[in-house]
């Protein structure tokens, strides 16, 4: 099978455009919803029939749903280790589901990509809905994500209980089910070394944070994904309302350390970017982490606008396709560290010079 | 990437500095890292589930037994308080009360205030369940675990 993503606009990252307010600081805004249906055991638990049994009713749920009818169906279960790493580079897939080590996925593991949401199916839950906004956007999120999760419990029987609420396989997201999450870029907050206040800060608040790719990722590129720690006890509104309030105040501290920066450091950082900038238009080899810290610093630059021409969204997009998976699809096979950090460079390169009308 | 201070393990925080008009960048392990007291600054919080399952094993005296199993998926309690996770919806009927407990502790309170959900047309989830209990009795009878078969087959007869 050959993946094919282009059939959805933005290959299934409607947040990649940079389109959403604050997007120089917020790259993506997500509300992800953990549902079960009642009857079966949850999937890890679950036999391969139950699952399959699963995946079936789900697909004829979202075939009656007007939204999740124009969606493709990707089954992970029948992909290759690559292919799956992509869709978790696309932050479609996540880890659990895309199971990256493992030569094949669980049977019954699947996706459905519609233009606006990610449903994923036998993942830690049976259903694990997520709408993904660009920028700061945790409402229109969550607004999305409820009309959605409206549509398939209506056509599927949800696990739910009078008084925990919706149930889930860990009891750490039973209630709403909710995961409301902002995916930040903090290098000001990191280079003012404020960051571990805010960090904290936020652990006060009943927050918390990973990386780039969420749980147990590490965090690289000065990239934090914000989001509420408990499910239970509040209601949806106020889990958002709360973690809009808490980002909102991170993104201003942010574009404060910026300001910070540029009054007292202003050379200096404008050298440091724009050697950032440097490595990448020329380099021959560059490490993933390498990349990924270096297109931080150019981010940065664009941000605070001391290198033109170049716009977030190119700098999303290369956030995304200078990554293992997405490298080996464009050279048409698996690629050796040594061949990736190679093709890494020339995708960086390539980009770059087009952007600056080198092409 | 090896670590700047120790070169021996691998650089997992990445830290950027200014000291007096010099930007550096430091790669540290997070050993050598939380020995320069700024682990909080960019190591991870722990994954909330390990946070969870301190507090699964912390619980005091369990309400119930460890040895209680879910009639539905044959999790016991000593298996959730292992992995943190349940097997089925039914568990949380079976374990109600340790578990009520449990999300005080972790949620800092017991009871949904979110959206209220009814299941709709009743007809599609007995007979789905059915069919998932039959299932698990063939398995549960080609395993020879009669005990689970002989629950399993008087769910399924008050289900009908
Ligand atoms: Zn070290
Ligand atoms: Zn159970």
């Amino acid at each position: 099978m050959m993946l094919d993503l282009s059939l959805l606009p933005d290959g299934g990252m409607p947040w990649i455009t940079a389109s959403g307010p604050h997007a120089d600081i917020v790259l993506s805004s997500r509300v992800r919803l953990a549902r079960n249906v009642a009857g079966f055991a949850f999937s890890p638990r679950a036999r391969d029939g139950e699952r399959l049994r699963v995946l079936q009713q789900v697909r004829e749920a979202a075939a009656q749903s007007p939204v999740l009818s124009r969606s493709v169906l990707l089954r992970v279960d029948e992909m290759t280790a690559n292919e799956r790493r992509l869709l978790h580079e696309r932050h479609l897939v996540s880890r659990e589901l895309a199971e990256l080590e493992a030569t094949s996925a669980r049977c019954g593991s699947a996706v459905l990509v519609s233009d606006e949401a990610a449903l994923m199916i036998n993942e830690e839950d049976h259903l694990r809905l997520q709408v993904f906004r660009s920028g700061f956007d945790i409402n229109g999120a969550w607004e999305r994500a409820s009309a959605l999760e409206r549509e398939l419990g209506e056509q599927l029987p949800l696990a739910y209980h009078q008084e925990f609420g919706f149930l889930t396989s860990c009891p750490t997201n039973v209630g709403t089910g909710l995961r409301a999450s902002v995916l930040v870029h903090l290098p000001g907050l990191v280079l003012t070394q404020e960051i571990g206040k805010v960090l904290t800060g936020l652990q006060q608040m009943g927050l918390t944070y990973r990386g780039l790719y969420g749980e147990g990722s590490e965090v690289v590129g000065n990239f934090f994904q914000i989001s509420n720690q408990t499910t239970l006890g509040r209601s949806e509104d106020e889990l958002c309302d709360h973690l809009s309030r808490v980002v909102s105040h991170v993104i201003s501290r942010e574009a404060e350390a910026r300001r910070v920066l540029s009054r007292d450091a202003g050379y200096i950082i404008e050298d440091k970017l724009w050697r950032a900038y440097g490595t990448l238009r020329y380099a021959r080899s560059l490490g993933a982490d390498e990349a990924m810290n270096l297109l931080s610093g150019v981010r940065l630059a664009v941000g605070m606008f001391l290198i033109g021409g170049l716009s977030v969204y190119t700098l999303n997009k290369l956030l995304v396709f200078s990554q293992l998976a997405h490298l080996s699809l464009a050279e048409g096979r698996a690629l050796t560290e040594i061949e990736a950090n190679l093709a890494r460079a020339r995708h960086v390169r390539g980009v770059l010079a087009a952007e600056a009308g080198e092409a | 990437m090896l670590c700047d201070q120790c070169n021996e393990r691998d650089a997992v925080v990445h830290l950027t500095q200014i000291v007096e008009a010099e930007v550096t960048q430091l790669h540290l392990c997070e050993k050598c890292a939380a020995a320069k007291g700024i682990e909080t600054t960019v190591a991870m919080p722990k994954h909330p589930l390990s946070d969870f399952l301190h507090a699964v094993q912390q619980q005091a005296t369990p309400v119930i037994g460890d040895q209680t199993r879910c009639a539905y998926c044959q999790t016991s309690l000593r298996d959730f308080r292992a992995t943190g996770r349940l097997g089925c919806a039914q568990c949380y009927t079976a374990f109600e009360g340790a578990l009520r407990e449990l999300l005080r502790r972790v949620h800092g309170a017991a009871r949904h205030r979110g959206r209220e959900y009814e299941t709709p047309g009743a007809s599609m989830g007995p007979v789905a369940e059915v069919d998932a209990l039959r299932e698990r009795l063939q398995q549960a009878v080609a395993a020879e675990e009669f005990e689970a078969a002989a629950i399993l087959r008087d769910q399924i007869r008050t289900l009908e």
